[in-house]
């Protein structure tokens, strides 16, 4: 968004006048929350925030220009905070919900969304952890692969499907000119941690936490008593995070089968891709491999993927 | 009006919002329910559960589909991607008509994703319809803007807000979606009388109405969609329908949302002040 006007015009009288409005409001309501979660008490000029918003904010008889003004901005970082935690949720376990809360402030602050769906909201946290470590230190390695496997999750529920290859087709070309895409709702991961197991975990506990606010005997005890989620160890994991009849599924793969399958999303042949893969894919092994991912539908005609990717 | 230009000659009765909480319910017991509204952008997607789902949907009950993110107020030109999306889903659902709602929400290609008040101004009135326009000329469907309920009001406002609804809505040539909540969650936050604004709309041009729960608050209310409707709201909904004829109406529940029958039962209630609205036509 671009820079707001020093004052909000006083008259609307054109789409220019009624853009500088309109950017001086965004501004007031986007702006970060003061430590008491209101509307910061200066403007971005350092005039107190409530000459400001007196200048084109009319009081009513039970709220100054101020308060009215502080609703819209509460609501917007309210709804934001979240979309996001519902997004990141183990990202949130692992970091506590401190932590979180200010990664995903100063995130939002940087990269406002730039999309009509709050689902593209967490597109650009992978960059976003990558620009500010110190906001996830000691855990930037864990956070980045956490923030990498949830974007993977939203894109594998709703990202696009294309006609699958058929194995007649596949059959009519030979290995050393056959190119095959990946469906674009395939997301390929290859982590220092088993991600899959703790956001899997992370899910659990949240899903009891649930339960046991549901419950006529819950206390806060009670829900306490359901602890936090262990932070991963370092184990080297590949995993496809994909959807299968619309669900969600993470699938680990063979160091091997992973090369295969990296390989040929970013366009080797069959031929070069097997031979990238090394001496873990014997034939009978990657026969199976094939079976199975044909089996789930993961072939398709190459072709660009259009902004899936986290950037 | 009960079907007009406005809504595709539409006589769609009461209808409630598709919310993920019924789904089940909805797709194993396929209640009788006149008509769904559907919230666009949750199916502006390019694969997977959600179009899978409103396939079924689409294979049993009628629907309508109602935006949450155009913001025909924005200064900003409409977002081309948005429109293509949504233009995808109109084949898919055939939609007889669209609602959005009278708003802003996103500067310089910065999204709020709220439903923020208008400056109540010529030059912006003027440049909402324009907008309302291309988008409906692209889209091919009949467009309802919607009322917004509001927090805040304006120095640099020349009218009301049902004059500035009317002045948009006659230079666009679309329907209205009248929110009665909203007007009288609004009439309470401004000190307006909920019934003025309702009395001085172009009601030959609503196509359809919504009704919902607010929330009352020390200072203000907040329009939370999470209550059954209260008895002014009804009463203003009775009011319009005697004025407009009866139109499609819809009941929004999106927060701490029951189970589907105690939606649909509270949905159903307009049929009170529907059937006294033909007995006082006769």
């Amino acid at each position: 968004m671009k820079r707001p006007p020093k004052h909000a015009p006083v008259r609307i009288g054109s789409t220019d006048d009624l853009r500088l409005f309109q950017r001086m409001m965004a501004t007031a309501i986007t702006r970060p929350l003061s430590a008491d979660d209101g509307l910061q008490s200066r403007w971005i000029d350092g005039r107190p925030m409530e000459k400001v918003a007196a200048e084109f904010i009319k009081p009513n008889d039970r709220l100054t220009s101020f308060e009215r003004l502080e609703l819209y901005n509460r609501m917007y970082w309210f709804r934001l905070f979240d979309a996001i935690c519902d997004d990141c949720p183990g990202l949130q376990a692992a970091l506590g919900e401190r932590a979180f809360g200010r990664l995903a402030q100063a995130y939002l602050a940087r990269y406002p969304s730039q999309s009509f769906t709050l689902r593209d909201l967490s597109s650009r946290l992978v960059r976003f952890i990558r620009e500010r470590p110190s906001l996830t230190a000691p855990r930037t390695a864990l956070a980045l692969e956490i923030a990498r496997f949830e974007w993977a999750q939203t894109v594998a529920f709703d990202g696009e499907f294309r006609p699958v290859v058929s194995a007649a087709a596949l059959a009519r070309t030979p290995p050393g000119r056959l190119r095959l895409g990946l469906q674009p709702y395939v997301t390929l991961l290859d982590l220092r941690h088993p991600i899959d197991s703790y956001v899997i975990s992370v899910k659990r506990r949240d899903a009891m936490r649930s339960e046991a606010s549901n419950t006529p005997d819950s206390t806060v005890t009670a829900r306490e008593r359901i602890r936090r989620v262990p932070l991963p160890r370092p184990s080297r994991t590949f995993v496809a995070v994909h959807r299968h009849d619309n669900r969600l599924f993470y699938k680990r793969l063979d160091p091997a089968a992973f090369r295969i399958l990296e390989a040929l999303s970013k366009g080797s042949t069959l031929t070069r891709a097997i031979a990238a893969a090394g001496p873990g894919a014997t034939p009978a092994r990657v026969r199976n491999w094939f079976k199975s991912w044909m089996a789930l539908g993961w072939f398709c005609a190459r072709g660009n993927k259009r902004g899936r990717r986290p950037s | 009006m009960p079907a007009n230009r406005f809504n595709g000659h539409c006589d769609y009765g009461i209808g409630i919002g598709l919310r993920v909480p019924h789904y089940a319910h909805i797709l194993s017991k396929k209640p009788v329910v006149d008509w769904f509204e559907i919230i666009s952008e949750n199916f502006m997607v390019e694969g997977g559960r959600p179009l899978e789902l409103l396939d079924r949907i689409l294979e049993q009950y009628r629907v309508v589909q109602h935006g949450v993110s155009m913001y025909f107020g924005s200064a900003d030109k409409p977002d081309r991607t948005h429109m293509r999306r949504l233009k995808g889903l109109v084949k898919r659902t055939k939609t007889p008509w669209l609602s959005d709602h009278l708003c802003w929400g996103s500067v310089d290609g910065t999204y709020t994703h709220d439903l923020l008040p208008m400056p109540y101004t010529f030059a912006a009135a003027r440049r909402t319809a324009e907008k309302i326009r291309q988008v409906r000329d692209y889209l091919e469907v009949p467009i309802c803007v919607e009322n917004v309920s509001s927090y805040a009001e304006f120095h640099a406002s020349e009218m009301t807000e049902w004059e500035f609804l009317t002045e948009v809505v006659e230079l666009a040539d679309c329907g209205i979606l009248l929110d009665v909540n909203n007007i009288y969650v609004s009439s309470k936050n401004h000190g307006f009388n909920p019934y003025d604004y309702v009395d001085n709309i172009p009601h030959g041009r609503v196509g359809q109405m919504h009704i919902a729960g607010h929330t009352k608050f020390e200072k203000y209310i907040l329009d939370t969609h999470d209550h059954p409707v209260l008895d002014p709201v009804w009463k203003l909904y009775a009011h319009a329908t005697e004025l407009c004829g009866i139109s499609a109406t819809l009941l929004e529940w999106d927060d701490k949302i029951p189970s589907f029958d105690e939606v649909h039962n509270e949905a159903l209630k307009a049929n009170e002040f529907i059937d006294g609205a033909k007995r006082a036509a006769v």
